[in-house]
């Protein structure tokens, strides 16, 4: 089976202080670590697994600059086989459906079977390349897949619903599928896993190569546009426990007492 | 006039509150900007779900067939481009819900109609919308604007727009033939999968002592659940926990696992998603232990901590220890 997975490098602000940027539009990146968006780490994980059990080969795709290639390159140690960057300054600001359209062009070249998408991006959280990707390519669906069980020409997936219900359909290939955190263990890269594929070339390509005018992507090119950022606003908040450790834990030991949850 | 068009969403013959959720919405906007709200309920043997539509729109649109008995994003995507090519309503509202996210997104690009998803504010302006997302985890919110004229689609996000009470309206249904064909399908619903049943249940627990990411290995659960030991209570987790498989999908706080209303809820290494405070806000008291101050977790808790879970847990065990003693 041959399969396209499409995936994201972004900041990690999990535990980070976020700072919004002089624009307004952004927040300030310099002082934060960058990875691979967590639902990407499951898409191709995903791929992978599939790979060894099915043959085939595995080429990952994503859009940005020079330092995307870091992620790719994780995702080569991982085990995918080639890794495509589609980079252009007039792609800089593509919203969900002209990214989905950028990738579109390069995926119309490519032999596949199957493509897996990440779920929703960790920084925009928009949701909804992988479903457009689909649409534009003309190929079924399925989103917020958390299984997925081969069978010939088609798979049965299962989508994650709210509550811990599932839905499982039947879905013919090729299709595409957008995957949840969770389905799989995504693997450890070693250092030296990195290295290994350090000299494995990343192809690049620009709005030209894929015969897309620079007016139809980027910001021109989006329906949507980002006006500013700012702090949520701050509800009524917590009373904080404050002190040395100690004092603190009688406090905590006084609210328990008082509120039922001692016994 | 401008129309309002509303996706309902259901589920084995139950309305989900987003639906009404939007309902209410649409009401609001649509006397901001003068439309009327017309309501797509698409199913079969769907029609007792009309009388909770009606009193909320000026039109229920009921479209009924076999093959609409479950959900499948290829038979909605027919059905509504069919619809809104037809009807051309100014605006267009989706639950941004895992049936939402399978179908919206497809369908507004196969309409070409500009979309914003995920959203928890929605705003006129001029002839169009301003909208308020959630960017980065809900760390910083956004502005959102769309570039093109309408009409448009907008996903809104479960629980954003809580039902406002308004005079009750009389919505006329119609009924509308369906446009789907026996024309095979590249995607069929199989079945629905129950999820599975654990040996605790953390909904009926009266004290729930719950971790997050912020526990980073599972080796450092036994700790956080000699607490919960310790209080007679359940030990239960926000996502990342499970998704790591470190815990149980039955123990899992929020939106996609369980909705907990236990009368204490300590919230240890968790940052606070919405995805998991909608599964928490009806517990009756909730103390969060984090060491991130600007954890979104402190902005739903009665009690704060800012500190290191793995300092301030022990001593805490400790104290309960020694004062429970006296």
């Amino acid at each position: 089976m041959n399969i396209i997975v499409c995936i994201k490098r972004v900041p990690e602000t999990a535990d980070a202080d976020v700072i919004i940027d002089k624009s307004g539009k952004d927040i300030e990146k310099g002082g934060l670590a960058f990875d691979l968006n967590e639902w990407d780490a499951y898409a191709i994980e995903e791929a992978i697994l599939l790979k060894e059990k099915l043959g085939g080969t595995v080429t990952v795709l994503s859009m940005g600059g020079e330092d995307s290639n870091e992620s790719l390159r994780k995702c080569l140690a991982m085990g995918a086989d080639e890794a495509i960057r589609l980079t252009d300054p007039a792609f800089e600001g593509s919203d969900g459906y002209t990214t989905a359209r950028i990738l579109s062009e390069v995926i119309r070249k490519l032999p596949y079977d199957l493509i897996l998408t990440g779920t929703q991006a960790e920084d925009d959280g928009y949701g909804q390349v992988g479903v457009v990707l689909a649409e534009i390519l003309g190929i079924p669906h399925a989103s917020v897949v958390n299984r997925i069980e081969v069978q010939d020409k088609k798979l049965n997936v299962h989508r994650e619903l709210e509550g811990g219900l599932e839905e499982v359909f039947e879905i013919d290939l090729p299709a595409l599928l957008t995957i949840q955190t969770g389905i799989n263990e995504p693997r450890y890269v070693s250092i030296m896993g990195i290295r290994k594929v350090a000299k494995k070339e990343i192809k690049a390509f620009g709005a030209s190569d894929l015969n897309l005018n620079p007016q139809e992507v980027g910001v021109s090119g989006s329906d949507i546009r980002l006006e500013k950022i700012f702090l949520p606003p701050v509800g009524e908040g917590a009373e904080m426990l404050e002190g040395k450790p100690e004092e603190i834990a009688t406090k905590v030991f006084e609210i328990l007492k008082d509120k039922g949850g001692l016994v | 006039m401008k129309e309002i068009l509303i996706v309902a969403e259901h589920r084995r013959g139950e309305l989900r509150d987003v639906t009404l959720e939007m309902l209410s919405k649409g009401r609001q906007l649509a006397e901001q900007i003068g439309a009327e709200v017309s309501v797509a309920l698409l199913g079969k043997g769907v029609s007792p779900m009309v009388d909770l539509l009606k009193p909320n729109s000026h039109r229920v649109l009921l479209i009924e067939d076999d093959r609409l008995e479950n959900y499948n994003s290829e038979t909605y995507e027919k059905v509504l481009t069919q619809l809104i090519t037809e009807r051309k309503p100014f605006l267009t509202l989706i639950g941004h819900t895992a049936t939402g996210m399978d179908f919206a997104p497809s369908l507004a690009a196969h309409l070409r109609i500009p979309l914003a998803t995920d959203c928890i504010g929605i705003e006129p302006e001029g002839e169009s919308f301003l909208l308020t997302r959630q960017l980065y985890g809900g760390k910083v919110n956004a502005s959102v604007s769309f570039q093109k004229k309408g009409p448009f689609m907008i996903t809104v996000r479960q629980g954003a727009f809580p039902p406002i009470e308004k005079t009750p309206l009389s919505g006329e249904v119609i009924s509308i033939s369906s446009s789907l064909r026996e024309e095979g399908l590249a995607k069929r619903f199989l079945q629905y999968v129950e999820a599975a049943v654990g040996e605790v249940d953390i909904t009926q627990a009266d004290i729930l002592v719950s971790i997050g990411r912020g526990i980073k290995d599972a080796e450092n659960i036994p700790m956080v659940k000699e607490l919960a030991d310790l209080l007679g209570g359940a030990l239960s987790c926000s996502r990342p926990v499970v998704d790591k498989k470190w815990l149980p999908k039955d123990r899992q706080v929020g939106t996609s696992g369980k909705t907990v209303k236990p009368k204490v809820y300590i919230a240890i290494g968790i940052s606070g998603a919405f995805q998991h405070v909608a599964g928490m806000k009806g517990a009756g008291t909730v103390i969060a232990i984090n060491k991130d101050p600007k954890a979104p977790i402190f902005s739903v808790a009665k009690y704060g901590i800012v500190a290191d879970l793995f300092k301030i847990v022990p001593v805490i065990k400790d104290k309960i220890k020694e004062l429970s003693k006296k």
